[in-house]
């Protein structure tokens, strides 16, 4: 499946397994606020800007993933300035940019359908306390499936309330696109069990 | 009768059935979309205004708590698994890992809590009630856990975590109001806590 | 054979079908009525999806009240909208979703998938997602997904109404050419000229029974 921000490659890294490079992810950002310091939260930069590289995905890419993220590290930066400390802005920055580089490596080398399959097996161990992974799963293909769909309905709806120049009303909006998109999931819990699916 | 079922709805504690994933997944196909609709960015704010958390007080308002917060849980889930729904398009690991992860971790348990006010209280739901607790919710508690989950992250003071987040309370009171507005019309218009069983 | 025994129905004490009895075994069947008559519920009845509120459905001898699970199985169901119908994002992932339960290998599922797509050549949609395929091809992609779960009989409530005349006489030709015997709910009175049998039903009674000349221009006359 090729919907989200998945970019097809062919480096390292697209190769690697989701479940290592998650567990890499969640291991360096531990580390990284574990070590309180400035140096390291520097140093890292370079080498998670080097991971991000090694995919292929060059920077025009990147520029646009970072975009909304670096407005908000300024702000970090400012607050930090304004209470004295600029080598603390410095790290609290740094740490964040590696961070955000790390996890956009990951999310741009690894396929949606992949990534949900590694979280059915995540939720595995969880049976005992009622997590059902194929519900899991279930849902979250619902949840795609249901996106294009409600962006349909909305197209139309909102098409409906402007030849009655309602267009502008949230409320003229928001309640008939509920109420459809309600009555196409009613339709649709019929016609799972319809298949004979119990879950 | 929609007082039973709704009381029904809160006994449920572990068995979701077929229709209730149903929903679960269609409200977070709603986050979605509510999401699509383009952020309103203001100069010099890090966060542009979106329509996000007006999503997780409706979901909480129509589906109560266990749906409603699984529903925006399952959106938080589509997100980190690299769908770009947040506002502008983002998405991916990379937001759990920005100094703004708590607000966004925040929503599956404001959306839970203004559920589980509007269950306890459903005879009496009206529009100030859907306000009021869209208000504890969807920003009281969204509040309570990204302020200071910013601030450790950030290294940053409470008070100075604080003093930027709360720029936001203005446009928030603005999505509670539209919430209590939609949440009451669909109530009357739609018996959906009874349907939705 | 399907044999409704008594049925009766009502939604939250509204009647909506009352004292139906009848023993449906011919290979194609009809139904028509106008809108809240009743037809839906009549055909939700049919697969368990709707248990009647007093007397019995009996699909193959299996009590839909009973053995609702049992009985759904035999019964395909085809919706009005397949947008409302089709569960997974991918087109071959639909066909594979009710055949998991079922415990078969993943050869045999993705062999069965794609059989059902080669019966009405669509296997070049196999990997597409749905939400880009057009009205008609959806219908089929729908039908094919109930059809690859092989039952023996199969339901369709309005199945052409969201069509096009081209689309909708692909359906027609699909469903002429089924082995199972099908009941078909519909406005559309050509679609069911040339069937065994048509059911008209006024105001949740069974108003007329027969063959489609006689009980077609009834129902026209009634519906002036």
């Amino acid at each position: 499946m090729t919907i989200g921000l998945y970019a097809p490659g062919a480096s390292a890294l697209h190769r690697l397994p989701a479940g290592v490079k998650l567990g890499a992810l969640v291991a360096a950002s531990l580390a990284l606020f574990a070590v309180p310091s400035t140096i390291v939260a520097l140093a890292s930069v370079p080498v998670a800007f080097a991971v991000y590289l090694s995919t292929g995905l060059g920077v025009p890419r990147l520029i646009r993933e970072l975009r909304g993220p670096a407005l908000l590290l300024g702000f970090v930066f400012v607050f930090h300035a304004l209470a004295g400390s600029v080598e603390e802005g410095i790290a609290a920055v740094a740490r964040f940019a590696s961070l955000i580089l790390l996890a956009s490596a990951v999310t741009l080398t690894t396929p949606v359908s992949e990534m949900a399959a590694l979280v059915e097996r995540l939720l595995g161990p969880l049976a005992p306390l009622g997590v059902n992974p194929a519900k899991v799963g279930l849902a979250i293909a619902l949840a795609i499936r249901f996106i294009p769909l409600i962006a349909e309905e909305y197209r139309q709806i909102r098409e409906a309330q402007a030849a009655r120049g309602l267009d502008r009303n949230l409320l003229a909006l928001v309640v008939p696109l509920v109420i459809r998109t309600l009555k196409a999931a009613d339709d649709l819990a019929d016609a799972i069990e319809a298949r004979g699916i119990e879950t | 009768m929609i007082v039973t079922s709704m009381k029904g709805t809160f006994e449920m504690t572990r068995d979701v059935s077929t229709r209730d994933i149903v929903y679960i997944a269609l409200f977070a196909a709603l986050m979605a979309a509510v999401n699509l609709v383009p952020p309103i960015q203001v100069a010099f704010l890090p966060v542009p205004i979106t329509a996000a958390t007006l999503a997780v007080m409706l979901a909480g308002c129509m589906i109560g708590a266990k749906r409603g917060g699984l529903a925006i849980l399952l959106f938080v889930l589509l997100v980190a698994l690299g769908l770009p729904l947040l506002a502008g398009g983002r998405g991916g690991l990379s937001v759990f890992f920005g100094p703004t992860a708590g607000f966004i971790l925040s929503w599956p348990v404001g959306a839970f809590v203004t559920g589980w006010l509007t269950e306890r209280n459903w005879p009496r739901m009206n529009a100030v009630w859907f306000f009021v607790f869209s208000v504890i919710g969807g920003i009281g508690v969204v509040y309570l856990i990204g302020i200071p989950w910013l601030a450790m992250v950030a290294k940053l003071s409470l008070f100075d975590a604080a003093k930027g987040s709360l720029i936001f309370v203005p446009g928030d009171i603005v999505k509670a109001i539209a919430a209590a507005a939609i949440a009451e019309t669909v109530r009357r218009a739609y018996p959906l806590m009874q349907a939705a069983r | 054979m399907i044999v409704l025994d008594g049925v009766s129905h009502a939604f939250d004490g509204r009647p909506v079908l009352a004292d139906v009895s009848l023993t449906l075994a011919e290979r194609r069947i009809g139904v028509v009525g106008a809108n809240g008559s009743g037809k839906s519920t009549f055909a939700r009845l049919l697969n368990g999806l709707v248990v009647p509120s007093a007397g019995r459905v009996l699909v193959d001898g299996i009590d839909t009240r009973r053995d609702a699970k049992a009985a759904r199985r035999k019964v395909g169901f085809v919706f009005q909208n397949p947008d409302h119908q089709i569960v997974m994002p991918i087109v071959a992932e639909d066909l594979a979703f009710g055949l998991k339960p079922r415990g078969l290998g993943k050869a045999e599922i993705a062999a069965r998938v794609d059989a059902a797509l080669a019966r009405y050549d669509l296997a070049h949609l196999r990997d597409r997602p749905v939400h880009q395929l057009s009205g008609g091809e959806k219908q089929l992609i729908a039908l094919s997904a109930v059809l690859v779960l092989e039952p023996a009989f199969l339901v369709m409530d309005e199945p052409t109404t969201l069509l096009d005349l081209r689309n909708r006489n692909r359906l027609a030709e699909a469903v002429a050419a089924l082995p199972q015997p099908a009941v078909v709910v519909t406005h559309d009175l050509d679609f069911i000229t040339g069937f065994d049998r048509v059911l008209m039903i006024e105001d949740g009674r069974l108003a007329a029974d027969g063959p489609p000349a006689e009980v077609l221009p009834f129902y026209r006359e009634r519906m002036r």
